[in-house]
C-alpha cells in the first residue's frame, strides 16, 4: 500500500513536472519530449487506478501517434525558436492571473464537494471482479455491445481526420514537371508528326 | 489500512488532475508565438480530462469512465491530426505559426 502510495506521489510529481517543462521549455522539440515524459507518467497513474487497458491506449496513441506526428511537424517547420519566446513575459502577468484564479476554481469546487451516499446505486455498467475478468475483458464487453455506436461513430471521425488532414495537406505543384504516362500513351503520329513533300527551290511554307 | 499522506484518495487525482489542466491554459496564454506549443497544451487539457474520468470511474466502480475516456483520446487524435495540418497549410501561405498572424479572416 505504500509502495502504492509512494508510487502515485512519483508519477504525479512527474507529470507536472513534465507539464511545466512543456509550456516552459524554449525549444519545441524539448517541449515534445517533455510531452512524452507527461503521457508516460499519467499511464503510470492509470495503472494505479487499475486501468491497464486505457493506460497502454495512452502509450500507444499518445507517444507512439499523436507526440510522433507532432515531432514531424515541429522539425518539419523551420521556424525561429528565439524569435518565439518574443512577447513571453507580456503575456506571464494574465496568463498566471487567469491560472491562479482557475486553480482557486477548482480548489473550491473541490473542497466543498462530496459524493452523495447513493451515488454507487446509479452506476450504469459497474466493474466486475478484477480477480475474475480482466479490465480489457470488461472494456470490451462494454464497448462492443452497450457503446458499439459509439464506437463506430468514433471510427468515422478518425476517418474524416485523416481525409481531412491529407486533403488539407497535398499540394498541386504547377510548375513540377513530372511524367504523365497518359498523355505519352495516348500520343499518335498523325496528331505531332506531318511529312511535307519539298519542291526543290520552293521552301516550305510552315 | 494506511493513514496520512500515504492514504490516496479520488481527491488526491482530482487535484493532479486540476493542476494539470490549470497548467494547460497557462500555455496557452503564454505562448503566442507558436501554435504548436499552444496545440500541445490543449492535448495537456485533454489529458487531465482523462485523469479525471478515469480517477472517478475507479473510485466508483463504473466502467463507463473508462470508456469514455477512450473515446475522449480518439476525439484527442483527431483533433491533433486536423490542426497539425492546419499549422503546416498556414505555416506555407504565411511562414510563420505565430498567433498575431492569424489576421487573414479580420475576425
Amino acid at each position: 500500500m505504500i509502495v502504492a502510495s509512494l508510487a502515485f506521489y512519483l508519477f504525479s510529481f512527474m507529470a507536472i513536472i513534465g507539464a511545466l517543462n512543456v509550456i516552459f521549455q524554449r525549444n519545441p522539440v524539448h517541449s515534445v519530449l517533455w510531452l512524452i515524459f507527461t503521457f508516460f507518467n499519467a499511464a503510470g497513474l492509470f495503472v494505479l487506478l487499475g486501468a491497464e487497458f486505457v493506460a497502454m491506449i495512452l502509450v500507444v496513441v499518445y507517444v507512439g501517434a499523436v507526440a510522433v506526428l507532432f515531432l514531424f511537424v515541429v522539425m518539419m517547420l523551420d521556424v525561429n525558436v528565439a524569435m518565439l519566446r518574443e512577447g513571453f513575459l507580456r503575456y506571464m502577468p494574465v496568463g498566471a492571473v487567469i491560472g491562479i484564479v482557475l486553480l482557486v476554481e477548482l480548489a473550491v469546487v473541490m473542497g466543498g464537494w462530496a459524493f452523495a451516499p447513493s451515488a454507487h446505486l446509479l452506476s450504469a455498467a459497474p466493474t466486475p471482479d478484477m480477480a475474475q475478468v480482466s479490465n480489457t475483458q470488461a472494456l470490451g464487453a462494454l464497448l462492443y455491445t452497450k457503446y458499439v455506436y459509439l464506437f463506430q461513430v468514433s471510427g468515422i471521425i478518425l476517418l474524416v481526420a485523416m481525409i481531412g488532414s491529407i486533403v488539407l495537406t497535398l499540394r498541386r505543384r504547377p510548375d513540377s514537371r513530372k511524367q504523365v504516362i497518359a498523355d505519352q500513351v495516348a500520343r499518335r503520329a498523325e496528331d505531332t508528326l506531318e511529312v511535307v513533300k519539298v519542291q526543290t527551290g520552293q521552301g516550305v511554307a510552315l | 489500512m494506511t493513514e496520512g499522506v500515504f492514504a490516496i484518495g479520488l481527491g488526491h487525482y482530482l487535484t493532479v488532475a486540476a493542476i494539470l489542466f490549470t497548467l494547460g491554459i497557462f500555455g496557452i496564454f503564454l505562448n503566442r508565438k507558436n501554435l504548436i506549443v499552444l496545440m500541445m497544451s490543449i492535448e495537456l487539457i485533454l489529458l487531465a480530462v482523462n485523469i479525471n474520468l478515469v480517477a472517478f470511474s475507479s473510485f466508483l466502480g463504473d466502467l463507463v469512465g473508462q470508456v469514455f475516456t477512450m473515446f475522449v483520446l480518439t476525439v484527442a487524435a483527431a483533433e491533433a491530426a486536423i490542426g497539425l495540418a492546419i499549422v503546416v497549410v498556414f505555416y506555407r501561405n504565411r511562414r510563420s505559426i505565430e498567433v498575431e498572424d492569424i489576421n487573414r479572416m479580420k475576425g
